[in-house]
């Protein structure tokens, strides 16, 4: 069975002043039709970066591995070097939802006129299609009045309103696979509710592949069918929701869930996760969670573990450091 | 009044608006007729949506916003300041026994200042050391209690994470030895792993220092961990307050509950039982008359879909209130 994307061995580096960055190592994802893959972990792990990679947004400086392969739709993605390959994924077959929808929004233009812009690049269709394909989008997302905002100015609407404004053009091209970048986190929590309730609407309706990025675990849970669970670049452990959620295997895995403050158990200390995430510029050799690891596994500590994932249940895949430091202890 | 260190009675901050010079000059009713007592030593959480006021009240109780009308009192151990009628001097006095810790530690650091400067700025600029040796001795020792080490206070903020850099705006905020704390959203920016930390020290320097802290946070579960009181605010109103456990085991207003059921909930079998509240928050231009929530309450009574039962809180149990409008 051929998923829709499939990451296969990715290394992404940056090459900076200070020295070449790693910025991901190894990961291999997949996503399939209709499906959502969230991916979690800190500021700094990567997953915007890996995100990013399968549409080919990364900086100049950016190189990959000869051996990776990011396969959407029975193309590598990595070996696209003309600008007509690229604007087939760019806002064709893949779309991205960011954090900040004031940021992502030209400023000076019509939220309207952005939208039958990129229609017009993607679809052969005339203005006119266009303007209808999207006002029906706009109200597909459960924005009132949609005529009166398709002509309107982004700093006009309010936070939730952009968010959805953000989402109906995203989706207006019928993208297949949709990358949705922290799409949550700059809205509140009632915001945020509905939103939720809107992507897992649309995903359902049109059958697409999603990869939701955010840093919140309870956000993980009400969306995701899969998880990744990232830190430092590398995927530390994967699996169904329910398993990673309800069984964590990873230490890492297992502070992210005790450091979150959780409503029904307000008796619970509150465990931060010792130490800082280490600077790119000197990843641990090894496993790459050992400086912060509250578990003392000699060999891992030392960095003679090198990083690889286990399947320990099927479909629950899991570093084979963190399985031995959760065995001990 | 022995026991409380704030009191703000019956305080509405309005902020002049005009659209453009021609239209007419509107009032923006920030916040409405708000009535709080902190108690000393007490962990007073403030939560709501953005647009609801709470960063204005915060900034009132601090005397950064001007307050149209009403009072605020802090109580001091041998007098009382009323903010809303206070000098020169007493302001000064004020501003060293009350602080804020701001939300963003990448933009409350001069980058062009070392963590030491940072921190000895409130000191100089308040003239509480006389020596550079008493200021350097005091960053030291707060720096210290911050968790921050003697050698960091050499470098420049861009060098520290985000966690480190909110240790330091708290060094800073706390050099000046205050009783009472503003904490707007000071973990919002932060990483759920690095957000335990800070609200443990927050936790552990409140017992040290004896501090009191108004805890603003659009977070619940936050809220609900760290908070002794927690009054949760909607448009410029305290819908309830009460104390923290009572209050999010047994909320009684329709805006509670809603925002109670909004947090999603870390069980993956649990998916989607919120309440779904529709709409936004309506502009404090012109809030709707009566119950500001009518226009997106789940279940509006009859009396106030007109809008005539007007705001003002009830006591359900002792310390629990409630406004009226939710309790009939």
């Amino acid at each position: 069975m051929s998923h829709l994307l499939e990451v296969k061995n990715l290394d992404v580096k940056f090459d900076t002043d200070e020295g070449r960055i790693t910025a991901v190592e190894n990961i291999s994802l997949s996503v399939d039709q209709g499906e959502v893959l969230g991916i979690v972990g800190e500021s700094g792990s990567g997953k915007s970066v890996t995100a990013k990679s399968i549409m080919k947004l990364n900086p100049g400086n950016t190189s990959y591995n000869e051996d990776a392969e990011i396969i959407l739709d029975n193309e590598n993605v990595l070996q696209f070097t003309s600008k007509q390959d690229l604007k087939k994924i760019r806002g064709g077959k893949v779309s991205m939802i960011f954090q900040e929808p004031m940021a992502s929004f030209a400023p000076a233009i019509k939220i309207g006129a952005q939208m039958v812009e990129q229609l017009l690049i993607h679809k052969n269709i005339n203005k006119d299609e266009a303007k209808s394909i999207s006002i029906n989008m706009l109200k597909r997302v459960g924005i009132a009045d949609a005529e009166k905002r398709f002509n309107q100015y982004a700093f006009e609407l309010s936070g939730g309103m952009r968010q959805r404004a953000m989402i109906a053009m995203a989706l207006s091209t019928m993208p297949k696979l949709l990358l949705a970048d922290e799409p949550t986190t700059a809205l509140d929590v009632t915001i945020q509710a509905q939103v939720i309730n809107l992507i897992k609407d649309i995903i359902k309706e049109y059958q697409m592949g999603v990869i939701f990025i955010t840093h919140d675990l309870g956000v993980i849970a009400q969306v995701a069918d899969h998880v990744a669970v990232m830190y430092l670049g590398s995927v530390v452990e994967k699996g169904p929701v329910n398993e990673i959620l309800k069984n964590p295997k990873h230490p890492y895995t297992k502070g992210l869930l005790q450091a979150l403050p959780d409503i029904n158990n307000l008796d619970a200390p509150l465990s931060p996760i010792p130490g800082n995430i280490p600077s790119p510029l000197d990843r641990p050799t090894g496993c790459v969670f050992r400086t912060r690891c509250p578990h003392h596994n000699p060999e891992g500590k030392d960095g003679k573990i090198e990083m690889k994932l286990i399947e320990v249940e099927p479909g629950h895949w899991v570093d084979q450091c963190g399985i031995q430091c959760g065995q001990n202890g | 009044m022995g026991d409380n260190l704030i009191s703000v009675n019956n305080v509405s901050v309005n902020f002049d608006y005009q659209e453009n010079f021609i239209s007419k000059k509107q009032k923006i009713h920030a916040v409405n007729n708000i009535n709080i007592k902190i108690k000393k030593g007490s962990f007073f959480g403030l939560v709501g949506e953005s647009g609801s006021g709470k960063t204005t009240l915060g900034r009132a109780i601090l005397g950064a916003n001007k307050i149209s009308s009403g009072n605020v009192i802090f109580h001091d151990d041998e007098r009382d300041y009323d903010l809303t009628n206070m000098n020169k001097q007493d302001l000064k006095e004020y501003r060293k026994k009350a602080q804020l810790i701001f939300q963003d530690p990448y933009a409350a650091l001069s980058p062009r200042m070392t963590v030491r400067d940072i921190i000895a700025e409130p000191l100089e600029v308040m003239k509480i050391t006389n020596s550079r040796q008493e200021t350097d001795e005091r960053v030291r020792d707060i720096a210290a209690k911050c968790r921050l080490n003697i050698e960091h206070l050499r470098r420049f903020p861009h060098a520290f994470s985000g966690g480190q850099r909110q240790r330091i705006s708290i060094a800073r905020a706390l050099v000046s030895n205050p009783k009472f704390i503003v904490a707007d959203e000071s973990v919002a920016a932060l990483d759920v792993s690095i957000q335990a930390d800070i609200l443990n020290l927050l936790k552990h320097l409140q017992s040290e220092l004896n501090l009191t802290y108004l805890f603003i946070s659009h977070d619940l579960s936050v809220v609900a961990h760290v908070c002794d009181v927690v009054a949760v605010m909607y448009l410029g109103h305290i819908v309830e307050m009460g104390p923290s456990r009572e209050l999010f085991k047994n909320p009684k207003h329709s805006y509670t509950k809603a925002l109670l059921s909004s947090i999603p909930s870390i069980d993956p079998e649990k998916r989607s039982e919120a309440i779904e509240l529709k709409g936004e928050i309506p502009s404090a231009l012109n809030p709707p008359p009566g119950c500001v929530f009518r226009t997106r309450c789940p279940n509006p009574g009859i009396d106030c879909k007109g809008g005539e039962i007007t705001m003002g809180l009830t006591e359900v149990e002792p310390g629990h209130w409630v406004d009226q409008c939710c309790v009939l």
